[in-house]
């Protein structure tokens, strides 16, 4: 088989995994003001991807640099060109990433309020962009004879583009309260499930309206079956949230992403970049490494994938229990005056007989003048040394308050 | 500005943001695996307080190693398209590798690690931090093997047709000697920043507790921190000197590979045997040689440096005069598009970034020794001084390697893609010629002042948390919560939650 075509599928398959596994977490983070009323509710639904959501990540990376090990064209013309969409997207991922990590760092009403705000902005927009960006590519874009893109902006956000983004959206929506509904016990779960009741029919609407278009606009015939497949799977969501069984409902949640992933590679294909003038397109044949490069690659890629698909499943299997609000704990983190209020070299703790939250809370770390100097030597033995005093004893660092 | 400047000044930016945490994680996650060890083979309760003290701190780090490597990955698409069109064929390897082999482990183990004290037994746990502390490492690898490559391309051909580089042999990509040096130097550099990051901290917290002169914080000290200590002075040492060791060779691989970068960081005008080692030198901003005039100087290093020999005949450096005549020769007075190019790095900026590398590796030192010292025979100390010795030179490192790579990257101007000059010098690529040319001034403004204002809040955060967490201290009381140590099941809380 031409191994440009197995690197078009391969890279299909990166992308699945990114957009089945980050779908559900994007889907949870854009559902935080819907279902997190309060802050244990919040804490429930993000500590349900807590421990996979930076592995889930790692499939977009890896697309990113497969693309650029593979199909270097594709790479330049699809960054450079797609310029601000990937600008924003980047961003939010970042603050995204940011949010989810220091979020618990800092016990402070305010500081959560930030971060939950940031975690929403930050899957909200790229649930939206990666629909609107993957739509155009669908659609074809205007490239010119060096391949280089020669649209603006404001090309990008055609009807047919927007929808797109509405369709991972409402697919995103979907998978994750499908996901939450069974991951969370107790009230959650119950809310969940409702939300999945309306979310699987909306993404059934919408994409239902989408992969029309696009079937009838942009596509070629085999993918009919796709769309099949897709109708299935989002009717089957439907019918199985209702019937409580959330394992299939989930299946055949991530069953519609795969779909929608399938239908996008495969109207796309030969090309990998189509153009509005089919000449200047981007084709697998055109923008493609050497053999030489994409043999080496596909060693790597046929033993490392699947080892990466056992530690990932073993990681599910790990944190297969259902998480309730029973189980999360109290804050960990530090109080915000604690955290702003410390100079690093200071004369103490920022305030004084609060609570604390950790550390080194029985300490005395007032300088005892009166004391008999410290054994300072490793002996252990208790007969300091007459006479020697610890220079420069009450100033420095820990100055004698409390 | 042009389009060229501004993605320049935002790759440097950006990256090394990126590369003032990755230091700090390669180097901390060892140092975590080994303390976790130690309290898996001893069962002695201060390692495991050591683990959840520095674990946390790891933790903090990460996460904004982790966000700011994002940008990374794109960047060379969004501001670089031309050179990626050129090089993507050699180049895209080594990063798609680093993903698949190394940033998976890694995301996937440490949200194990994080999440599954309770979960796993003792020993997968372990080994789940032990999983991570390899991978970083092991990106390390690849990305540096991407990044030699650049400095030296091997491996590879020019193909007419395509107008690009491509792959003839991936192992010689992989085990470029560039590369062979580099990362030795690089994951040396990054132990002894994270060795004189515990070892500060243990030593700050030693003498504040010293000082109080209560028994039970003396215990305190003398039990959990001076263990820490050592444990992070040994580090410094052995990883000191490895950078030492690894450094040298890497001058004397340059003087071969990259002879302009070599007299620009001599600031040496004309070649000569016998070189000296200048400790300050004298001249204007402008990238010339006329006004350079060396002050203080150490006769025959800088030729040692690069050649390993102090005189005679083996000892002759060239100067930047040489380098560019004999550049221009073989690649020509004029850019493709007709301007003069200069084959002269920034004078200034490469003499004195690799001034600044060396230099601020005393500060380690001194730090490594006295540590050493002062805990001599399970001693503890209370001696201020110490403490203000290990804040000072806490943040040294981190400026050593961002120094490092500055002369590293612009010591390679004007080229992106360097000439290998002795053999393949065919593959060459200019800086200017490897920025999109699609993307306007406006946006690569655009998108560098985003990433430089979102970065600067972020450091913000990350220093202050950071700081306060260190003020913390080793937890009061840590228990064992592996699976071992539990009898019921199904109702405890969760050992860590976000
Ligand atoms: C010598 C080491 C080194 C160097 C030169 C670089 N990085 Fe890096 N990078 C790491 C070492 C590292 C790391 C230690 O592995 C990090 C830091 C924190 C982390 O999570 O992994 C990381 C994180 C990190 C991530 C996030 C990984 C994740 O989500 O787990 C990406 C995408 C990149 N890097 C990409 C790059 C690119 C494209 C670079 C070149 C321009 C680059 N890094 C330079
Ligand atoms: C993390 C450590 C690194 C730091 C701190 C760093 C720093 C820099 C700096 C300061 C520049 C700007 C030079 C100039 O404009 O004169 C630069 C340029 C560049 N670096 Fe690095 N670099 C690092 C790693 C890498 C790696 C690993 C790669 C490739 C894999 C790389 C690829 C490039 C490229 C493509 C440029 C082009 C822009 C230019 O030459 O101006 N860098 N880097
Ligand atoms: C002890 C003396 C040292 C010597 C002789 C030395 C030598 C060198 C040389 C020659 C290079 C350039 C390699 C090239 O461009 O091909 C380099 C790069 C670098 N140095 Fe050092 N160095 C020393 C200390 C340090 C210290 C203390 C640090 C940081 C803690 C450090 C961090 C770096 C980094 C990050 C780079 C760029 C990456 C690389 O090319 O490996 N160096 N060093």
């Amino acid at each position: 088989m031409d191994l440009a075509i197995l690197w078009f599928v391969l890279i299909a398959v990166l992308w699945t995994g990114y957009l089945v596994l980050e779908g559900f977490d994007f889907g949870v983070g854009m559902l935080l003001p819907v279902l997190g009323k309060k802050d244990k509710d919040r804490r429930v639904m993000i500590n349900t991807i807590g421990p996979v959501w930076d592995g889930n990540e790692v499939w977009l990376l890896t697309a990113g640099g497969a693309t650029f090990a593979a199909f270097p064209e594709w790479y330049a013309t699809l960054f450079s060109g797609f310029y601000l969409p990937l600008l924003i997207i980047l961003l939010a991922l970042i603050v995204r990433v940011i949010a989810f990590e220091y979020r618990g760092k800092i016990a402070d009403p305010v500081w959560i309020r930030r971060c939950d705000q940031a975690l929403i902005v930050g899957s909200w927009i790229p649930a939206l962009l990666w629909g609107v960006a993957f739509a155009n590519l669908v659609r074809g874009v205007e490239l010119d004879a060096d391949h280089q893109f020669t649209g603006g902006f404001f090309s990008l956000l055609s009807p047919f583009a927007l929808l797109g983004g509405l369709v991972t959206v409402s697919l995103f929506l979907m998978h994750g309260s499908v996901y939450l509904a069974l991951k969370t016990d107790g009230e959650i779960r119950e809310r969940s499930r409702r939300l999945a009741g309306v979310f699987s029919l909306a993404a059934t609407v919408i994409t239902a309206g989408w992969a029309l278009w696009a079937q009838i606009a942009y596509s070629v015939t085999w993918t009919w079956a796709v769309v099949a497949v897709a109708a299935v799977c989002l009717i089957s969501v439907v019918l199985m949230n209702a019937r409580g069984r959330e394992g299939w409902a989930f299946i055949f949640s991530a069953g519609a992403i795969v779909s929608a992933v399938v239908l996008i590679f495969g109207s796309m294909y030969p090309d990998v970049m189509p153009a509005v003038d089919p000449a200047n397109s981007l084709t697998v044949d055109n923008a493609s490494s050497s053999d030489y490069t994409l043999t080496v690659m596909t060693w790597v890629a046929v033993v490392l994938v699947p080892v990466v698909l056992l530690y990932q499943s073993w990681t599910y299997w790990v944190f297969r229990r259902r998480l309730s609000t029973e189980d999360i704990p109290e804050p960990i983190g530090l109080s915000w005056e604690k955290i702003k209020g410390a100079a690093f070299v200071g004369s103490g703790d920022g305030e004084q007989g609060a609570p604390r939250s950790g550390g080194h809370g029985g300490l005395d770390l007032t300088v005892d003048e009166d004391a008999p100097p410290p054994d300072l030597t490793g002996t252990g033995a208790t007969t300091a040394r007459p006479g020697r005093t610890a220079d420069g004893v009450g100033s420095g660092d820990v100055s004698g308050r409390g | 500005m042009e389009a060229l400047d501004l993605a320049r000044w935002q790759f440097g930016i950006v990256t090394v943001y990126h590369f003032i945490f990755v230091p700090l994680t390669i180097g901390l996650a060892p140092l975590v695996a080994i303390m976790q060890t130690a309290w898996y083979r001893t069962g002695n309760e201060r390692w495991l307080r050591l683990t959840k003290f520095f674990g946390k701190l790891l933790l903090i780090n990460f996460a904004i190693g982790v966000a700011t490597g994002i940008v990374q990955e794109f960047q060379f698409g969004m501001n670089w398209s031309e050179y990626s069109r050129f090089v993507g064929d050699v180049f895209g390897a080594p990063l798609a590798m680093e993903a698949l082999a190394a940033f998976f482990i890694e995301s996937t183990f440490l949200g194990l690690w994080i999440f599954g004290w309770d979960r796993l037994s003792k020993k997968i746990h372990l080994a789940c931090i032990w999983a991570v502390a390899i991978s970083v490492n092991l990106s390390a690898y690849f990305i540096l093997a991407a990044n030699s490559w650049m400095q030296h391309p091997v491996g590879t051909e020019y193909n007419p047709e395509t107008g690009r580089a491509e792959l003839v042999d991936i192992w010689a990509v992989l085990s470029n000697n560039t590369l062979l040096a580099a990362f030795p130097h690089t994951v040396t550099a990054a132990f002894l920043t994270a060795g004189g990051f515990v070892t500060a901290i243990c030593a700050w917290w030693m003498v504040r507790l010293v000082r109080t002169r209560r028994p039970e914080n003396v215990a305190l000290a003398r039990d959990v921190y001076r263990p820490g200590l050592v444990l992070g002075a040994i580090a410094m040492l052995v990883a000191g000197i490895g950078v030492g060791v690894s450094g040298d060779i890497q001058g004397k691989i340059m003087y071969e590979q990259q002879p302009g970068k070599m007299s620009s960081a001599e600031a040496l005008c004309d070649g000569q045997e016998s070189a000296a080692f200048s400790l300050l030198t004298i001249g204007d901003l402008s990238n010339s040689c006329e006004g350079v005039s060396h002050v203080l100087e150490i006769p025959g290093l800088a030729s040692y440096l690069g050649t390993g020999s102090f005189s005679g005949e083996d000892s002759y450096l060239p100067g930047v005069t040489d380098v560019q005549e004999e550049y221009t020769e073989r690649y020509g007075d004029v850019d493709q598009a007709g301007n003069p190019v200069t084959y002269t790095p920034n004078l200034f900026v490469s003499y004195w970034s690799f001034r600044f590398m060396i230099g601020l590796a005393a500060f380690s030192a001194a730090l490594a020794v006295s540590a050493l010292w002062l805990t001599r025979k399970g001693r503890v100390t209370d001696k201020q001084w110490f403490s203000n010795l290990a804040l000072v030179a806490l943040p040294m490192p981190f400026l050593a390697a961002s120094f490092g790579w500055i002369f590293t990257e612009m010591g390679r101007q004007p080229w992106v893609v360097a000439p290998n000059p002795t053999g393949i010098d065919a593959v060459r690529l200019l800086t200017e010629r490897g920025v999109s040319t699609v993307v306007s001034p406006g946006m690569v403004l655009t998108s560098m002042i985003a990433f430089t204002l979102l970065y600067a809040v972020l450091a913000v955060v990350w220093f202050r948390l950071m700081r306060r967490y260190a003020m913390e201290g080793v937890p009061d009381t840590v228990r064992d919560e592996s699976p071992e140590a539990q009898d019921d099941d199904a109702d405890r809380p969760l050992s860590f939650a976000y």
